[in-house]
């Protein structure tokens, strides 16, 4: 039968046409390595358009419009304006690692493109541990904060630096707490396999909780608002990227930006069903449009969240991790090793990809989740109640008593 | 005999890297750049993991050692000052550390390496185990009740432990 020479099996197809099969795999893979790489690098572009426009309107304005049709080569624009500035380096900043923070920042996000899959068949390396490597990877990205904060020569960018490296360290506990999850739920890492055993019920409806609480935790680790302590432009100026100018600064920019971008990634992959939809299975290819739809409603759904929350103050982010976000997590995986281990004692468990077998499973989970949330809302409810009533107790200052300002969680 | 392959490269590569940073950490005189090669050669460390068909190893090195340790240490170095410009290279003891360094180095050779390794080792002519453990296996090992479930519950109390301790050393003495 005549193979169809498709972009499925070019390996394939490069030895039928007579090529050595080593040297044809390794052109397929240097191949995919180049596509991997080089897909966030041109979405970025798009992606601060996509930000820049959705911020505008929300706050009434109509946001770029004058650079090309609609604005959209405003992001071009502005790259070549970098590109163009006077590269500064501050005097007495230590040369090497001034110029490899920018560097170690833009390798830390495209390298959690690597386990990421994109259709049933494509994805970058297949790692067993995959959710592994990619908390591993993030948590690469505190070095690069680090060195530039020091190599700045400065001692705002210094400050900032450690501010920021507290942040990205308390939020990864969440941030893998609630990894745990559909690790439980499917029983391996590997982020292929996750993706595939969504076939039947997506994890979102199997773990609400778990879901919410990752997004928050990305939201925290990549530094999007409210969490944007990291570079409050009206506070510390720009934190540890002061000292940076023309294109290491635009590095740090789109290094965020596709982190932004990336974390939404993982959120579709593992929580939204990844490449799953409608007619996946006989056409690979559709598993692409799948993923971007979902990835792009969950980065609006951040974008919009950016535009609309205040920014939190160091305090607050430090107790709404440890006082919320690691007991829910703690709570939620022993909530969820319970049932599943219930679902399974009670023969429940799906056998196979179907919606049917999935049901039991979701329905006892997702009644689990829904009772942690209900507990945790009485909880919160009860809390504001009492502050509310202790501020309406208090009709004058003291001398020795607190303001009614609290922190949530005081 | 030694065959030259995709595998060879990434050991020489790691090696490279796992020595080469040791040897920046001794010979830097400036205490943070020693820092960063430490943590080029704890990515060496876990390249060689990844090169004995252990991931979860390589993945657990790079998160705890590279983005927990090596950043404390960052900050521990960054906080004392006047640490960036070390004068002397060697102080007076070099002498005795290069003794006792290649003492160590033939101990090792002698005892550990050439015995299971060498001409008439213990190893030599098995074939390699065809049944290499998986993580499912590792994580199987550490809660079944003939393995290592007893260390692994007594390790958690230890950093319960510590984490408490860390906690009431660090906290304001306000009441």
């Amino acid at each position: 039968m005549e193979n169809l020479c498709s972009i499925n099996n070019l390996a394939a197809c490069l030895v039928q046409g007579g090529m050595n099969p080593d040297l044809a795999n390794l052109l397929t893979t240097l191949g995919g390595v180049v596509l991997v790489a080089t897909v966030p690098l041109v979405t970025v572009i798009f992606l601060i358009w996509v930000e820049r426009k959705v911020a505008a309107r929300v706050q009434d304005r109509i946001g770029p419009n004058r650079v090309g049709p609609f604005g959209l080569l405003q992001s071009v624009a502005d790259a070549v304006k970098m590109i163009t500035k006077e590269d500064i380096t501050p005097q007495g900043a230590d040369k090497f690692i001034y110029n490899l923070a920018p560097i170690i920042a833009f390798a830390s996000v495209v390298l959690i493109w690597a386990v990421v899959p994109f259709t049933p068949l494509h994805i970058g390396a297949d790692l067993s541990i995959g959710i592994l490597y990619f908390v591993a990877v993030a948590s690469i990205g505190t070095v690069k904060i680090m060195i530039a904060g020091w190599s700045s020569n400065n001692k705002y960018a210094l400050l900032g630096a450690f501010r920021t490296i507290a942040q990205l360290l308390s939020y990864e506990v969440p941030l893998v707490l609630s990894l745990l999850i559909p690790v439980m739920i499917s029983g391996t890492m590997s982020m292929q396999e996750i993706t595939r055993q969504q076939g039947g019920m997506w994890f979102f409806f199997m773990a609400p909780v778990a879901a919410i609480m990752f997004f928050i935790a990305n939201l925290a680790e990549t530094g999007r608002a409210p969490f944007d302590l990291l570079e409050a432009e009206s506070e510390i100026i720009a934190g540890y990227n002061i000292e940076y100018s023309g294109f290491k600064w635009g590095m740090f920019m789109a290094g965020e930006f596709m982190h932004a971008f990336t974390a939404c990634l993982l959120t579709a992959v593992v929580f939204l069903g990844g490449w799953w939809g409608p007619g996946v299975e006989q056409i690979p290819v559709l598993g692409f449009i799948y993923l971007g739809l979902k990835t792009g409603v969950v980065y609006l759904f951040a974008l919009i969240l950016r535009s609309t929350v205040p920014r939190v103050r160091i305090d607050q982010l430090m107790t709404l991790n440890w006082k919320w976000l690691v007991p829910i997590s703690v709570a939620n995986v022993i909530m969820t090793a319970f049932l599943l281990k219930l679902v399974q004692w009670l023969n429940l468990a799906p056998q196979d990809g179907t919606l049917g077998a999935a049901l039991p499973q979701t329905i006892i989970l997702f009644a689990g989740n829904l009772v942690l949330g209900l507990v945790l809302f009485n909880f919160i409810r009860n809390m504001g109640r009492s502050q509310r009533l202790a501020d309406q107790a208090v009709p004058v200052l003291g001398e020795h008593e607190e303001s009614p300002v609290h922190a949530v969680g005081d | 005999m030694l065959e030259f392959n995709a595998s060879t490269v990434a050991f020489i590569v790691f090696a490279l890297f796992s020595l080469g940073g040791a040897l920046g950490v001794v010979t830097t005189r400036n205490l943070i750049h020693a820092t960063l090669y430490l943590i080029l050669s704890l990515f060496g460390a876990a390249g060689f993991f990844v090169l004995l068909s252990a991931p979860f190893l390589a993945a657990v090195q790079v998160l705890v050692y590279i983005g927990a340790i090596a950043i404390l240490i960052v900050f521990a170095v960054m906080l004392t000052r006047s640490m960036t410009r070390l004068r002397e290279l060697y102080n007076r003891q070099w002498i005795l550390s290069g003794v006792v360094a290649v003492a160590l180095f033939v101990l090792l050779m002698v005892g550990v390496i050439l015995p299971v390794w060498g001409n008439n080792g213990s190893q030599v002519g098995k074939p390699i185990s065809d049944t290499v453990a998986t993580t499912v296996d590792l994580g199987k090992a550490l809660v079944d009740q003939n393995q290592y479930v007893l260390p692994f519950e007594v390790a958690s109390l230890l950093l319960t432990a510590a984490m408490i301790g860390a906690i009431v050393i660090a906290r304001d003495d306000r009441e």
